[in-house]
C-alpha cells in the first residue's frame, strides 16, 4: 500500500518519551499518546523476550507516526524489524510466529491498509484457538492507527472497528488518553487472546500529565471519565475527548453529563454502561464510523435490552454519515462534533421529564 | 563490481530456476529414472517405507471415500494419485519439523502419525481440527487456499529467531499459487531466508479449472526466481524423487540456506470431492493416462525388480491396510458425540460474560427439551 499522506507535521514533534532513554519516569510527567505507546512497547520488549515488533517502516524509521521510534536501535533487528510491504504477509507470519512461542506486536500502517490482511485476521487469527479446541493460542497484537480528523487524503481515515468487533475470537480495544494508551497496550500484549489495538491517530499528539502504569482498570472494562447525573454519553478512541468537551459545554446549559470511555469494544462492558444508564435514564452513543450497522447500534440495542424500564428517551447515536470517508476539506461535515452531541442531548425528551434540569 | 550475466544463466547457477524437465529417480515403468539431477536415490529401507505408507494411505482414502458415500463423513477430498507427494514429503521431515497441510492432505497428516480418527475429525464434521498440532507438529488442515503458506513462513522464521533447528514444510496446490498469500509467503521467506519448504502439488486442476487457465508461467517452479527462492521441478508420482527433493530442501533450510520451492507434477485421479462431477470438465482418456503412472505400481515394480519386495511382504502389507480400514470404519460408524457447552469454551482464553450468558441459555433450552411432557 502506498502511503500518500506524510504525517510530517505532527510526527516532527517526535514522541515525548523516547524508548532509547529506557526506564519509566518516576513521577507524573507530560506525555503524548505516541510517547505512551512507544513506552509501552519498550517496556513490553524489555519485560518479555518473546515479544517481537514488526511491520512496514517500524524499524529504522520508527513508524510513520514514530510509535516505534528508537526500538530497533535499543532491542536489535531480531526483535524489532521492517517487513516487506504486504499486510496479509505481516499478519499471516505473525500467526506462525505465535504458534512457535513468540508474542508478535505488528503494525498496520493505516486503517484502510489493513484490509489486505482481513482473511488472515478473520479466518485464522480469530479462529485458531477455536479450531484447535484451545490447543493453539495466538497472543498477537495488531496495532492499527484508525479514524479521521487529521486531514488525511483518501484511505487514511477509516473507522474499521465494526469489521473486527463482528468477528468472535478477537478482542478489540482503543484508548482515549495517553495514560490509557500505555496501560491498554501493556495489557493487550500480555493478553492470551488476539487483540486488535485501534489507535485514534487524531489523539496521537494529545498530552497528559500522568505517571504511566500498567495496572488499573482491566483490559475489558469501560471507565467513567466524567461523572454526571442527567445523561450518559458513550464514546471511545478519538471521540472520548470530543465527548468530554461536549460535557463541559453542556454543563453551561445545566445538563450534568456522564462520559463513559468504552476502552474495550469487544467484549463490551455492558454492566458499567447499564449501571450508568439506569441512573441517568438517557444515553447517547458517539463514534466516527458510519452509523448504519455501526458499533453504536449494538450498544444501543444492548442498553435497550438491559435498561428499558429506566429509559426516559430513545438511545440516540451521533455518528459519521453513511458515506465513504470524505476528502480533507469536507471531513468536518462528516465527523461528530460538540454541537452534534449537544443537539442529540437536547433531543432526549426532556419536556416530559419531571427531573428536567434548569 | 558488476558482471554482465544473462538472468537465466544466473538463475540456473543459483538454483533459482528449475530444470527444464521434471527430475525423476524412478520412472513410470519402475526402472531407474532418466533425469535424477542432483537428487540421490533414497536408501532401500526408505524406499520400502515409502511404498508401505503409500499402500496404507491409499487404503485409507478408499475407506474414507466409501464412508462418505454412506454419509459417515461430511465430505472427502481424495488425494488418490498424489500418494507419492503425500507420503514422500512427510517421510522426509525430521521429528522437530512442522507440516502445514491443506484439506486434501489427510494422508500426509496420517503419515505424520496423527491417528486416523483425529485426522478425519474435520471431514467428519466433529470439530474443525481433531488433533493437537503441538503433539505431532502438524498445523490444522487449511481450507482457505494458500493462507497456510504464511503461517509456515512465520513459524520457520520464529525458529530461526530462537536459534532452533526446525523447518516448516507447507503443502499447496496449483490453484493456490494464484492466491496473493502464496506470493507474499515466497517473498517473505526469500527476504528472511526462512527455513521453509514449499511443496506445490500440481495436480492439474483447481476443482474444474485446468492449469492453463491458472497461469501463463512456463512452470510453477519458475516463480521462485521472482522471489530469489531456489526451485525444483520434480515428477510428483515418483515417491523417491519427492522424498529426495523435500529432504534436499530441508537440508538447505537447516543449513541456513533459506527456502526452497518445489513443484511436483502429479494428478488428482478422483473428482475434487465426492460432491464434484469431474466428467463435466475433463476426458476419461486423460484420467486413464494418469492411472498408468500410478505412484504405487511404479515403486512396487522397482522394489520387486531389486528384490526388496515379494508377494509375502505385499500380502502382509495388504492385511495391515485392511486392519487400518476396519479401524477407520469402526470408529466412523460410532455415533458422533458432541457437547453443545463446548461451543463456548475455545473462543477466548476465558469465556466472556456474554458467552457465559449464551451458554446458560443454550443449556437451559436443552434442559427444557429433556424434561418429560406434563
Amino acid at each position: 500500500m502506498s502511503t500518500v499522506m506524510s504525517p510530517g507535521g505532527p510526527a516532527s514533534n517526535g514522541p515525548q518519551t523516547s524508548a532509547s532513554q529506557g526506564t519509566l519516569p518516576v513521577g507524573p510527567s507530560q506525555v503524548t499518546m505516541v510517547g505512551a505507546l512507544n513506552q509501552a512497547l519498550a517496556d513490553s520488549l524489555a519485560a518479555d523476550d518473546r515479544v517481537v515488533v514488526f511491520g512496514e517502516d517500524v524499524g529504522t524509521l520508527g513508524g510513520v507516526f514514530r510509535v516505534t521510534d528508537g526500538l530497533a536501535k535499543r532491542f536489535g533487528e531480531q526483535r524489532v524489524f521492517d517487513t516487506p510491504l504486504a499486510e496479509a504477509g505481516i499478519v499471516g507470519t505473525a500467526i506462525g510466529m505465535a504458534m512457535n512461542g513468540l508474542v508478535p506486536v505488528v503494525e498496520m500502517q493505516f486503517d484502510a491498509f489493513a484490509y489486505p490482511a482481513f482473511e488472515q485476521v478473520t479466518s485464522h487469527l480469530a479462529k485458531l484457538r477455536n479450531r484447535t479446541r484451545g490447543k493453539v493460542a495466538l497472543p498477537v497484537v495488531i496495532r492499527v492507527p484508525f479514524g479521521g480528523g487529521i486531514g488525511g487524503v483518501e484511505h487514511h481515515s477509516d473507522s474499521s472497528e465494526a469489521y473486527y468487533t463482528h468477528t468472535p475470537g478477537l478482542r478489540v480495544v482503543t484508548p482515549g488518553t495517553p495514560a490509557d494508551a500505555y496501560r491498554l497496550l501493556r495489557q493487550a500484549i500480555a493478553c492470551p487472546d488476539p487483540v486488535i489495538f485501534l489507535e485514534p491517530k487524531r489523539r496521537y499528539w494529545s498530552r497528559e500529565t500522568t505517571a504511566l502504569k500498567a495496572d488499573g482498570p482491566p483490559i475489558d472494562r469501560a471507565v467513567v471519565r466524567r461523572p454526571g447525573r442527567d445523561v450518559t454519553v458513550i464514546a471511545y478512541g478519538g471521540m472520548v475527548a470530543t465527548a468530554l468537551e461536549a460535557a463541559e459545554a453542556a454543563a453551561e446549559e445545566d445538563w450534568d453529563v456522564e462520559v463513559i470511555d468504552l476502552r474495550s469494544l469487544s467484549p463490551l462492558d455492558d454492566q458499567t454502561l447499564a449501571e450508568s444508564v439506569r441512573r441517568t435514564g438517557r444515553a447517547v452513543v458517539v463514534h466516527e464510523a458510519a452509523g448504519f450497522a455501526g458499533y453504536g447500534a449494538e450498544v444501543a440495542a444492548r442498553l435497550t435490552e438491559l435498561c428499558f424500564f429506566h429509559l426516559e428517551a430513545p438511545i440516540l447515536r451521533v455518528t459519521g454519515l453513511d458515506i465513504p470517508y470524505p476528502p480533507p476539506h469536507l471531513e468536518q461535515f462528516h465527523l461528530p462534533n460538540v454541537d452534534r452531541i449537544l443537539d442529540a442531548i437536547a433531543r432526549l425528551e426532556w419536556e416530559e421529564d419531571n427531573a428536567q434540569p434548569g | 563490481m558488476t558482471t554482465l550475466t544473462r538472468p537465466t544463466e544466473t538463475g540456473y547457477a543459483n538454483g533459482l530456476l528449475p530444470s527444464p524437465a521434471a527430475l525423476q529417480l524412478i520412472d513410470q515403468n519402475g526402472r531407474s529414472g532418466g533425469n535424477p539431477g542432483k537428487l540421490a536415490l533414497p536408501e532401500p529401507d526408505v524406499l520400502r517405507e515409502l511404498h508401505r505408507r503409500m499402500v496404507l494411505g491409499r487404503r485409507f482414502v478408499t475407506e474414507a471415500t466409501a464412508l462418505t458415500k454412506q454419509g459417515r463423513l461430511a465430505v472427502y477430498p481424495s488425494s488418490r494419485g498424489q500418494d507419492a507427494c503425500q507420503v514422500g514429503a512427510v517421510l522426509a521431515l525430521r521429528d522437530q519439523d512442522w507440516l502445514f497441510p491443506t484439506y486434501r492432505d489427510s494422508v500426509a497428516v496420517l503419515t505424520r502419525g496423527v491417528p486416523a480418527e483425529e485426522t478425519l475429525s474435520l471431514l467428519r464434521g466433529e470439530w474443525h481440527c481433531g488433533y493437537d498440532p503441538y503433539e505431532y507438529r502438524v498445523a490444522p488442515q487449511c481450507t482457505p487456499l494458500a493462507t497456510n503458506t504464511l503461517h509456515a513462513v512465520g513459524l520457520a522464521h520464529a525458529a530461526r529467531l530462537k536459534r532452533q533447528d526446525q523447518v516448516a514444510l507447507v503443502l499447496l496446490g496449483d490453484g493456490a499459487t494464484s492466491e496473493g498469500d502464496t506470493h507474499e509467503a515466497l517473498n517473505f521467506a526469500g527476504v528472511w531466508k526462512a527455513p521453509v519448504v514449499f511443496l506445490v502439488q500440481n495436480n492439474g486442476y483447481a476443482i474444474s479449472v485446468p492449469l492453463a487457465k491458472q497461469t501463463a508461467a512456463p512452470t510453477l517452479a519458475a516463480k521462485g526466481i521472482g522471489y530469489g527462492v531456489p526451485s525444483m521441478l520434480i515428477d510428483g508420482n515418483d515417491a523417491a524423487a519427492v522424498y529426495a527433493a523435500v529432504r534436499a530442501g530441508i537440508d538447505r533450510a537447516a543449513a541456513g540456506g533459506g527456502p526452497t520451492l518445489i513443484e511436483a507434477i502429479t494428478y488428482r485421479v478422483e473428482a475434487h470431492t465426492n460432491a464434484d462431477d469431474a466428467t463435466r470438465y475433463r476426458a476419461s482418456a486423460e484420467v486413464s493416462t494418469w492411472l498408468e503412472r500410478d505412484p504405487i505400481v511404479r515403486l512396487d515394480g522397482y522394489l520387486r525388480a531389486k528384490g526388496l519386495l515379494d508377494d509375502a511382504v505385499a500380502g502382509q502389507l495388504a492385511a495391515e491396510g485392511d486392519r487400518l480400514a476396519a479401524e477407520v470404519r469402526d470408529r466412523m460408524n460410532e455415533d458422533v458425540s458432541v457437547d453443545p457447552a463446548e461451543l463456548f469454551e475455545h473462543v477466548y482464553a476465558e469465556p466472556t460474560a456474554a458467552l457465559e450468558r449464551q451458554r446458560a441459555a443454550v443449556l437451559a433450552e436443552l434442559a427444557e427439551l429433556e424434561e418429560p411432557a406434563p
